[in-house]
């Protein structure tokens, strides 16, 4: 008998309700949660395949720890662990002081274990080295809100994308990272016909399918290109001077500043015509309502503040903000990035939307904590931290629900940094993240649908996040590691007080931490955890009066600012820190695919979600390949100023010449080599720290290895995994991905300059299953060609190609089908690219809820269907719609018959 | 014009074939005449196996009928053994008095089977496996008897085994080697044939040495007993170790021999007036068993005397098959390699097929197929060519048609995995050229140079 539980989704910043159906044990299925505001049922690909997700094998399921860096982890019960952790952490900060040790969490952490972590890091340690994720992902937009209009506060609602007559979405691709919403933009596009979508970004992704306009501007030109917005909407006269007279200050400034934008200048520096700049203006100036919509593109830049305020500024000057459809609205990345900011968790803010360098704001917190005093020291933003770290400044560093060693830009130092640090905890889900690999103590912490707390999404919205089902093995909540962690510290450097930490379950966090809140912008301590359950999940701030939460902000123009005047910040353009040139000549871009989130410590274990981008690769222009000798799949080495690495180049037609793409998921553990922020660079914007991870100076060239290998195993994915991972160290290039559906399989391929020794082979078809059993082999000594399939009840079950690798894509669909005709074995070793007589083919899968192949949907084209042809005679986009725009993007390319 | 005697010693396949090559180019030339040991007209000594299987009869395999000795004016003196050659007055006597003289005298008396020199050996129910006296023995035994031991694991060996299996009969083969067939498969291969053998009921002991055939007390054997001591029933006992060529003759005649009559590249003994081909023969220091090299032989042997004078046999390469109904193997020239050679390998123990193609110097020069034999004739062309294959080699093991250029690849894919690449010799001789070279496959002149290279003869 199963039950249903009712939570929210762990992904992106949407915070879709889902309904989690169980039995205590196990999570059996996933459904939207149709009365939830933020989706109203709707799951995105990655959300309606949240319980194909978290593979036991691939969970920490007891504390491990190592007593030096040359040894292996072995498990140790609870008690062992906190007490060396404790004290380890107390003899630092007892011989080095309370800056000393660090903590590094996350936005995926409940707004409760972020509670726990702060209080624990200001009060008990005594630091402000407190940083998150969120670092990596929201700082700029933080900063421009708090510039602009006075507080870290969205002013808008989800229903503003319905309600708006113009949509601007920057540096975003909506339709990957925030499928929900786009779907409710698209419908609301189709429901009102006058509705205009502009979407400015380099590439052309699967967001624009909605655009009326796409302005492909040069990577980091967002600020000339909204102040050149600005310089014709003023010119024109699009501009609402009464109430910038009425609710800003420091217009005549900026007005000086944007003059020297005109267009042609703005679209010399972005690279786009003149009539498109002046096309947007108008789009924008005769709306009845403007709702910005923005994403990474902004904020992972040396000018992300810079660029959020630029953007606002087009608000304040149009007087669109603060009614419905209109207004400055950042999609947040990670489920609760909201949350971290609203209870202080990054290393310059305090609860309640306070700053760590605001001695008033100090001094109410620690009044409320009952303390003498808060730390004054500025705290270490991410980059600087591994820096310190890097730099052996900080000698216990505590990781939480994050994953450093793969989302961090330049990973050649923090891998150097996490070697280097003589004592870091990693307190995690998953067993085998690349920052899971540096940890002298892992601890297991409990995961999606195992833990309870509450979430704030983009929106403002605060929802209870409920447990379904018992953590597995010995994981416990992340507060309740952190409070624990507090105690025992508390013991060795507080003894004799009272505890600070008589915490024993999350709602009691919240009922401390939301008296935080009274006062301020963001006030919800009127809320509880019980009152969301009578009531439904409510928009701060949330008034005992009416009863009810805030949809939108700033109604009455006035702002959270002294004066209650909203401000127009004037920043010049600033180039990305690192520009074209002769050494470096391609800008690369980083982002997210359809279907996976983050570093993939989730996604990265359901084979299913790598069936639409199956492998780590790097998108370019076609003209840039052609130019470089490379062929389309060809393996590249691609090399920046920071580091290098090999993996295949595609041709991408969506990207501008000059530019290229690699996905954001790819780190050390699935792309050998550190993936791909081995690349990217530390660059940061000077007020919010936040890191250029989207732009980085690279050249590409022909990989010169010759050898190939391809694996595909049926079975035991995460067990063979981990042996298979580091025995491809030896590989200069080597990538790991999941196959298939019902039947998960692990795929790895590799390359090598020489054949390996035969030796080698043996090895690897011993970990491979392949030594034993029905294998068809071909060998050829001299060619080192050396090729094996197992066949277990008439099917393919593992591929191993050696040599040459020419049939690994027809092989893995004739796997994939599960095919049992024998009249094709004698092929199955042959060097073909297609079987003879063509048939089986493996492709990508467009639709992953029908499991709906882009040969199919091309076929069905073909035949001279349209999108609601193919939904109904394929059940394409018929589910999440996630693949919607892509099926239009394939309507668009293929010629269809007259 | 008086016309040249022709005497030939042997009614065999290789010689008949010599006398059918020579009748060909020079029908005048030679009044022939042919002894022959057994009473009967030519037949396809390489067929007997399908006899003893059930699958064809004696008349089905005969391949000169009376008629065509009769219609070609050759004399035969069938049942009539030859015992010796007065070389002195060229003339050849038979067992019966009978003599003939000659201008010219051809040996094909072919080879007999080497019974192994054990104890018992000379028990009723001990026979080789030569000719269709010893076929209809065993059909004949196989009724009232129910052991069978055959010894020798060589294609004859296994052939009259699996003929006795089907005559219903419980057989044991008994072979002293690693693996069966060592002469013809590697070890992989041999292990998929010894299986499927095992699968049809067959058993196998080796390696096991012979050591004594016991006697029932009437004469009869009953019993193979081994080194080790340990024995087995055996009312019938089949020696298929081998064969020796049949040189008594020819050595009593004075005739150079040496496991084999020893002939040069016209295939002429130390007599110049003397020929000897097939079996008997030792041409460079091989005795060849197989039929396709009998073959060229006799072309060779005809072309010389008729008097033309520009052949020459200058050795073959060889190919054998064995011949049990849904067993395909092939094996050809130097399968098992050496250190200067690169083995390509293919291995599908689903379906039970194997490729061994050793590679040397860019040129094939061996091949060694089982359970998929539909590329053999096109790999034993490729040996015998020594085309260079190096621009082909990942797809060599594939086929002809997947070797063959991307263009032409669907229509030739179809056209040769559907054509059949085994027949029988008789078939053989009646298939028509003409539709091959209508789909543009191979030449003529390839498939009759190959495909009668699959067949073999006796070992």
């Amino acid at each position: 008998m199963t039950k249903i539980t009712a939570s929210t989704c762990c992904y992106c910043g949407v915070g879709c309700g889902v309904l989690i159906e169980h039995d205590q044990q196990r999570i059996v299925d996933v459904q939207g949660d149709p009365g939830h505001p933020a989706n109203y049922g709707r799951l995105c690909s990655k959300g309606s395949t949240l319980h194909k997700t978290g593979d036991l094998a691939a969970r920490a399921l007891h504390p491990q720890l190592r007593l030096g860096k040359s040894l292996g982890r072995s498990r140790v019960d609870w008690e062992t662990a906190m007490e060396h952790a404790a004290s380890t952490f107390a003899a630092a900060i007892a011989e080095h002081g309370s800056d000393s040790v660090a903590f590094y969490v996350s936005g995926q952490l409940l707004t409760e274990d972020y509670y726990a972590f702060n209080k624990l890091a200001r009060t008990v340690v005594g630091t402000n080295n407190l940083d998150s994720n969120s670092r990596l992902c929201m700082s700029s937009a933080v900063v421009g809100y708090k510039r602009s209009l006075g507080a870290d506060a969205p002013p808008c609602s989800y229903e503003d994308i319905e309600q708006s007559e113009c949509v601007l979405i920057a540096g975003s691709n909506m339709a990957y990272a925030h499928p929900v919403l786009f779907r409710r933009l698209e419908q609301a596009k189709v429901d009102n016909p006058n509705k205009r979508v502009i979407v400015i970004d380099p590439r052309r992704t699967d967001t624009c399918e909605i655009a009326d306009l796409h302005l492909a501007v040069e990577p980091g030109t967002d600020v000339a290109l909204f102040h050149g917005l600005l310089h014709i909407l003023i010119w024109e006269g699009w501009i609402d001077r009464d109430y910038i007279a009425a609710h800003t200050a420091g217009f005549e400034a900026l007005k000086s500043l944007v003059n020297d934008y005109t267009p042609a200048l703005v679209s010399e520096i972005c690279g786009i015509p003149a009539d498109q700049l002046r096309t947007a203006a108008r789009m924008i100036g005769s709306a009845s309502s403007f709702l910005s919509l923005w994403c990474m593109g902004l904020n992972q830049s040396t000018s992300g503040s810079a660029k959020n305020n630029a953007l606002i500024n087009l608000h304040l000057a149009t007087g669109q903000i603060g009614k419905p459809g209109s207004g400055p609205f950042s999609l947040t990345g990670q489920p609760n990035a909201m949350g971290g900011r609203e209870t202080g968790s990054l290393s310059n803010l305090l609860p309640g939307h306070r700053d760590a360098a605001n001695e008033e704001h100090r001094d109410e917190v620690a009044a409320f904590w009952g303390v003498d005093s808060l730390p004054a020291t500025p705290g270490l933003s991410a980059i600087e931290l591994f820096e310190a770290v890097r730099a052996g400044k900080i000698k216990a560093l505590w990781i939480a629900c994050t994953n450093p060693a793969q989302s961090v830009p330049d990973q050649t130092l923090v891998h150097e940094a996490l070697r280097a640090c003589p004592f870091v905890v990693v307190q995690e889900a998953f067993a085998h993240t690349e920052t899971c690999q540096f940890a002298d103590l892992l601890l297991p912490a409990a995961s999606w649908g195992e833990k309870e707390g509450t979430v704030t999404n983009s929106e403002r919205r605060i929802s209870h996040v409920r447990r379904a089902v018992t953590p597995p093995g010995e994981a416990r909540p992340d507060w309740a590691i952190a409070c624990d962690l507090a105690r025992r510290l508390e013991q060795r450097l507080r003894p004799g007080e009272p505890s600070l930490f008589d915490f024993h379950t999350p709602a009691e966090l919240f009922d401390e931490y939301k008296s935080l809140t009274a006062g301020r912008d963001l006030d919800y301590s009127q809320l509880s955890h019980a009152l969301i359950d009578q009531i439904g999940p409510q928009q701060w701030p949330f008034r005992a009066i009416t009863g009810h939460g805030t949809a939108r902000l700033y109604t009455d123009g006035h702002f959270a600012t002294d004066d209650g005047r909203a401000r127009f910040v004037s920043e010049p353009y600033l180039p990305a820190r690192e520009q074209r040139d002769a050494t470096f000549p391609l800008t690369l871009n980083t982002g997210r695919l359809r279907d996976h989130w983050h570093g993939m410590s989730r996604t990265g274990t359901a084979a299913q979600l790598f069936g639409h981008v199956e492998q780590a690769q790097l998108a370019m222009h076609p003209l840039d390949m052609q130019r470089r000798g490379l062929s389309d799949g060809q393996l590249a080495s691609v090399s920046s100023r920071r580091g290098q690495i090999n993996l295949p180049a595609v041709a991408d037609e969506q990207l501008r010449p000059g530019q290229a793409f690699i996905p954001m998921h790819w780190g050390d553990r699935f792309l050998k080599g550190l993936g791909v922020n081995v690349l990217t660079q530390p660059a940061f914007d000077p007020v919010s720290k936040q890191p250029e991870l989207k732009q980085a100076g690279i050249e590409v060239t022909p990989a010169q290895l010759p050898w190939e290998l391809y694996v595909l195993v049926e079975g035991d994915v995460q067990q063979r995994f981990d042996v298979l991972r580091p025995f491809c160290e030896q590989f200069p290039f080597a990538s790991f991905a999941l196959a298939g559906r019902e039947r998960a399989a692990l795929v790895m391929r590799a390359a090598d300059r020489n054949p390996p020794q035969p030796e080698l082979l043996a090895q690897l078809d011993e970990m491979l299953g392949l030594d034993s059993g029905a294998i068809l082999t071909y060998q050829d000594s001299h060619g080192a060609v050396d090729k094996c399939v197992k066949i277990e009840h008439g099917r393919i079950t593992a591929i191993r190609l050696a040599g040459e690798t020419a049939a690994r894509d027809w092989l893995r669909g004739v796997w994939q089908s599960g095919d049992t005709n024998p009249s094709l074995r004698r092929w199955f070793l042959a060097p073909l690219h297609s079987p003879p007589g063509g048939g089986v083919a493996a492709d990508k899968t467009v639709c992953s809820c029908m499991n709906v192949s882009a040969s199919r949907i091309k076929a069905g084209i073909e035949d001279g269907q349209d999108l609601d042809g193919l939904k109904r005679s394929l059940g394409c986009g018929t589910q999440c719609g996630s693949c919607v725009p892509e099926i239009r993007r394939m309507l668009t390319a293929t010629p269809q018959p007259a | 014009m008086k016309k040249l005697k022709l005497v030939m010693v042997g009614n065999g396949m290789a010689g008949v074939r010599t006398l059918e090559e020579l009748i060909k180019l020079t029908p005048e030339l030679y009044d022939i005449t042919v002894f022959g040991a057994e009473p009967h007209p030519n037949y396809n000594r390489i067929l007997l196996s399908p006899v003893l299987a059930g699958e064809q009869s004696f008349e089905e395999i005969v391949l000169n009928d009376l008629d065509w000795y009769r219609n070609n004016g050759v004399t035969l003196h069938a049942g009539r053994k030859v015992i010796e050659i007065d070389r002195v007055r060229r003339r050849v006597i038979a067992e019966d008095g009978t003599e003939a003289s000659y201008d010219r005298l051809l040996l094909a008396t072919g080879s007999n089977p080497f019974i192994l020199p054990v104890p018992g050996s000379q028990l009723e129910g001990v026979i080789g496996y030569r000719d269709i006296a010893d076929t209809r023995t065993m059909m004949n035994t196989a009724k009232t008897h129910r052991h069978a031991v055959v010894i020798g694991g060589g294609l004859l060996g296994l052939e009259a085994a699996n003929g006795l299996k089907m005559r219903g009969m419980d057989v044991t083969v008994v072979h002293i080697g690693q693996w069966l067939l060592e002469r013809q498969l590697d070890e992989t291969a041999a292990r998929l044939l010894q299986c499927a053998l095992e699968d049809r009921g067959l058993r196998f002991l080796l390696p096991q040495f012979t050591s004594e055939l016991i006697d029932d007390g009437s004469g009869r054997v009953c019993a193979v007993r081994f080194k080790d001591g340990t024995q087995i029933p055996a009312d019938l006992v089949v020696m298929a170790a081998g064969v020796r060529p049949c040189t008594e003759l020819a050595e009593k005649a004075g005739l150079a021999c040496n496991r084999g009559i020893l002939v040069s590249d016209t295939l002429q003994t130390y007599d110049p007036k003397i020929y000897a081909i097939g079996e008997c023969a030792a041409h460079r220091g091989v005795a060849y068993g197989l039929v396709a090299p009998l073959y060229e032989q006799a072309r060779v042997c005809a072309n010389h005397l008729a008097m033309l004078g520009y052949g020459r046999y200058e050795g073959s390469v060889t190919s054998t098959k064995l011949k049990v109904t849904g067993i395909d193997l092939f094996s050809a020239g130097d399968f098992l390699g050496d250190e200067d050679c690169q083995c390509i390998t293919l291995n599908d123990p689903v379906s039970a097929t194997y490729r061994k193609l050793v590679i040397k110097k860019d040129k094939l020069v061996g091949a060694c197929l089982y359970g998929d034999t539909s590329d053999s004739g096109w790999y034993f062309q490729l040996i015998k060519e020594q085309t260079n294959i190096a621009a082909i080699r990942g797809l060599l093991m594939f086929g002809e048609a997947a070797a063959m250029p991307p263009a032409l690849q669907p229509a030739v894919f179809q056209a040769t995995s559907s054509a059949p690449t085994n027949t029988g010799s008789a078939g053989l001789r009646n298939r028509a050229v003409e539709p091959n070279r209508q789909q543009g496959l191979i030449g003529a002149q390839r498939l009759d140079r190959s495909t009668p290279a699959t067949e073999p003869a006796h070992d």
